[in-house]
């Protein structure tokens, strides 16, 4: 087990340097970023001093190293913009992110597998027809168009819950919160309702056809037979049963809204890394977006090894070698 | 081994009579009438066989004891009195209680029907935990001695193991263990031996009988094989196509069996003390079931059909331990 946790997390630092080679040379090749940071009537000299000063007057290898070395140190850079580290302002924002992210992920496991066990188990039944159809909705619907559709009626129209913004935040462990107030919890239902409609929509067909497999076993009668309820059956040796390929979709979703929450934070104007992105793209402002990127790979990572985890925990005949 | 005093069987001798039960399966290319007008019953501490060739019925029979019939199937009628309640009209919670603690099964293939991601344990404990109220001591206790009494040592040691640290045998040993749990007074077992080994078969069918034995409970044996009923059973059943063709003591059956099935069964039975030249299989194949002809179902591959074979059903005639339904019945001593 120990043996296995190494090699993994040498694979993890090997993948890492990876994306920081591509994420080092696409950087290099778009753009020159000199003049996002200096006054449009600048000078030649003050031009050169500029990129003295950003370390582009180097080699591209020299460039590299300087940049891994600054890496291996926790030191990404400053931002062009907003002149302080590019990893504070990116810790900064990620916490909001984090938050409709896991509340949008926690509501999709919590409505879709109860959904998709149901529906696997009862494959006939119309109401098992109506949550296929309902979440092919949720699949092919744009999320900007449901966050828009969201605010209108539940915002503008009946004005339940706000548009837009973060609400009252508390302070935990270091990290500004939503989750820990009322206030912030108002803000943040809309917003991880957006985010979690079409993950919840592919938990669930993957939960019921997980489910349609396995209520054709064997063990599923003998369960039966034995005398335990249809909840036990369906929960205590069914879903398990099917849960491997949940994980799989699960973890792989979870990276990709971390990834790809921008759409819905700027429709709610939440404070996220999103919204940072989209500027720090249009500014061509490198230290943040390198940043930013290396953090997804490593959150990409990390989520795959703890998926790997689960699969040893939920399946005793799969071994980590 | 199977004495004539069925006839005068009293009620409370019988643990099981199931009665014109009638299950079907309404699909989307017409009704099977997967088990049409069966009756049989099993009286108390009797193993009963319950035979034919596949699609006979027999799994049926055996999930509508338990009422494990999903749709589209349904039990249209019939009777199913054990113990004296009619089971066919005894809600789920009921049934929930009685299956696994009044009846239990034994499946077919071990290798899928115990949980992959359950240990041993779990899945015995389970089956204590439903039906008793034994403490996790106690229960554990009993759950390593019906281990050890299947045939597995280091029961306890055992009980931590999955299902896929078992070889095929040692698993139908779990899987009876389970099901002797909690003292069933009926054991229905589905072709329990049928996935296993020649050499495993003999040695899980020798401990299945003691196990039956010692606690006095009775058992429903499903299976196709007529050699195995010969050994283990003490009457027999005959099913084909969803009826009983002929029903009665086993050592009478077999030595002198009235139905061209049953006789057509037992001729194919590959052992050299029934001296036939060489095997003789039933010609022609079972009939779909969802466009049986008139009259006889077996009309098409019986050697002694007639006329009045293909114009009316034969109804099951008793006489005395014995039922048939033929018109035509062979005689004692008579080949076909
Ligand atoms: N769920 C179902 N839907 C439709 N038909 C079914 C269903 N289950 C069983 N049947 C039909 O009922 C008939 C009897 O099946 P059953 O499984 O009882 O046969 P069997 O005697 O146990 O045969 P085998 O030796 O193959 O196990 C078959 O024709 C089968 O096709
Ligand atoms: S009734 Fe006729 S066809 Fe049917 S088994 Fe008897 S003899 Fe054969
Ligand atoms: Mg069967």
């Amino acid at each position: 087990m120990l043996g296995y946790t190494i090699k993994r997390l040498l694979q993890m630092i090997f993948v890492l340097w990876i994306v920081s080679v591509i994420v080092f040379l696409m950087m290099s090749f778009t753009g020159d970023p000199v003049f996002m940071v200096i006054p449009i009537d600048s000078t030649q000299a003050e031009i050169d001093q500029a990129r003295r000063i950003l370390g582009l007057d180097r080699s591209l290898f020299e460039q590299y190293l300087v940049f891994m070395n600054g890496m291996l140190q926790g030191d990404f850079g400053r931002s062009y913009v907003y002149r302080q580290p590019a990893m504070d302002l990116i810790l900064e924002r990620l916490p909001a992110t984090m938050e409709i992210v896991v509340v949008a992920m926690i509501f999709a496991a919590l409505v879709a597998i109860p959904l998709g066990v149901y529906a696997g188990a009862n494959p006939n039944r119309t109401a098992s027809r109506a949550i296929m159809s309902g979440s092919l909705l949720g699949i092919s619907l744009p999320s900007f168009w449901v966050g828009m559709m969201l605010i209108f009626l539940l915002a503008v129209q009946w004005q339940i819950f706000p548009s837009s913004g973060r609400g009252d935040t508390v302070e935990f462990m270091g990290l500004k919160l939503s989750v820990l107030t009322l206030d912030g919890w108002y803000h943040i239902i809309l917003p991880s309702l957006t985010l979690s409609l079409a993950t919840m929509a592919i938990i669930l067909r993957i939960t019921r056809a997980g489910m349609m497999e396995v209520m054709r076993q064997d063990y599923m009668k003998f369960a039966r037979a034995k005398g335990v309820s249809r909840r036990g059956v369906l929960y205590g040796h069914g879903l398990r049963n099917a849960l491997i390929p949940v994980v799989t979709i699960f973890g792989l979703q979870l990276g990709d809204l971390i990834a790809f929450a921008t759409i819905t934070e700027t429709i709610f104007a939440w404070p996220g890394l999103g919204k940072l992105l989209i500027d720090s793209i249009y500014r061509a402002d490198r230290p943040v977006i390198v940043v930013y990127l290396m953090l997804v790979a490593f959150i990409f990572v990390v989520i795959n090894f703890i998926v790997d985890m689960v699969y040893t925990w939920i399946d005793p005949r799969i071994t980590v070698k | 081994m199977a004495e004539a005093k069925t006839a005068d069987a009293t009620a409370s001798e019988t643990l099981l009579r199931v009665e014109d039960l009638r299950t079907w399966f309404h699909t989307f290319s017409g009704t099977v009438k997967a088990v049409d007008g069966v009756s049989f019953s099993v009286k108390r501490g009797e193993i009963m066989g319950l035979v034919g060739e596949s699609g006979g019925g027999k799994s049926v029979v055996g999930f509508s004891i338990l009422g494990l019939i999903d749709p589209p199937g349904k039990i249209e009628s019939g009777v199913i009195e054990f113990n004296g309640e009619n089971l066919k009209d005894a809600g789920d919670a009921r049934l929930r209680d009685i299956r696994g603690r009044d009846i239990a099964m034994v499946f077919q293939d071990p290798m899928t029907s115990l949980n992959p991601l359950h240990t041993v344990g779990e899945q015995m404990d389970e089956m204590l935990r439903l039906h008793t109220d034994m403490d996790a001591s106690q229960r554990h206790a009993r759950c390593v001695e019906v281990l050890e009494d299947v045939g597995i040592s280091r029961a306890a040691d055992r009980l931590k193991a999955y299902p896929h640290q078992f070889s095929g045998g040692m698993r139908q040993r779990v899987v009876i263990a389970i099901a002797m749990l909690a003292q069933p007074k009926l054991v229905i077992a589905d072709e329990p031996t049928t996935a296993l080994d020649v050499t495993i078969q003999a040695q899980i069918l020798k401990l299945m009988r003691r196990q039956i034995r010692d606690n006095g409970a009775s058992m429903i044996l499903v299976t196709h094989d007529l050699a195995v009923v010969s050994e283990m059973a003490d009457h027999i059943t005959v099913l084909y196509c969803g009826k009983v063709v002929e029903r009665g003591p086993t050592d009478d059956v077999i030595r002198r069996p009235s139905h061209p099935y049953t006789r057509g069964l037992i001729d194919s039975i590959p052992n050299p003390a029934h001296r036939t030249a060489r095997l003789k299989q039933i010609p022609g194949a079972v009939p779909d079931i969802r466009k049986l002809p008139k009259g006889c179902n077996f009309q098409d591959r019986c050697p002694r059909v007639g006329a009045v074979c293909r114009e009316s059903e034969p109804p099951l005639v008793a006489t005395g331990a014995r039922a048939h339904a033929c018109h035509f019945p062979l005689k004692e001593g008579e080949t076909q």
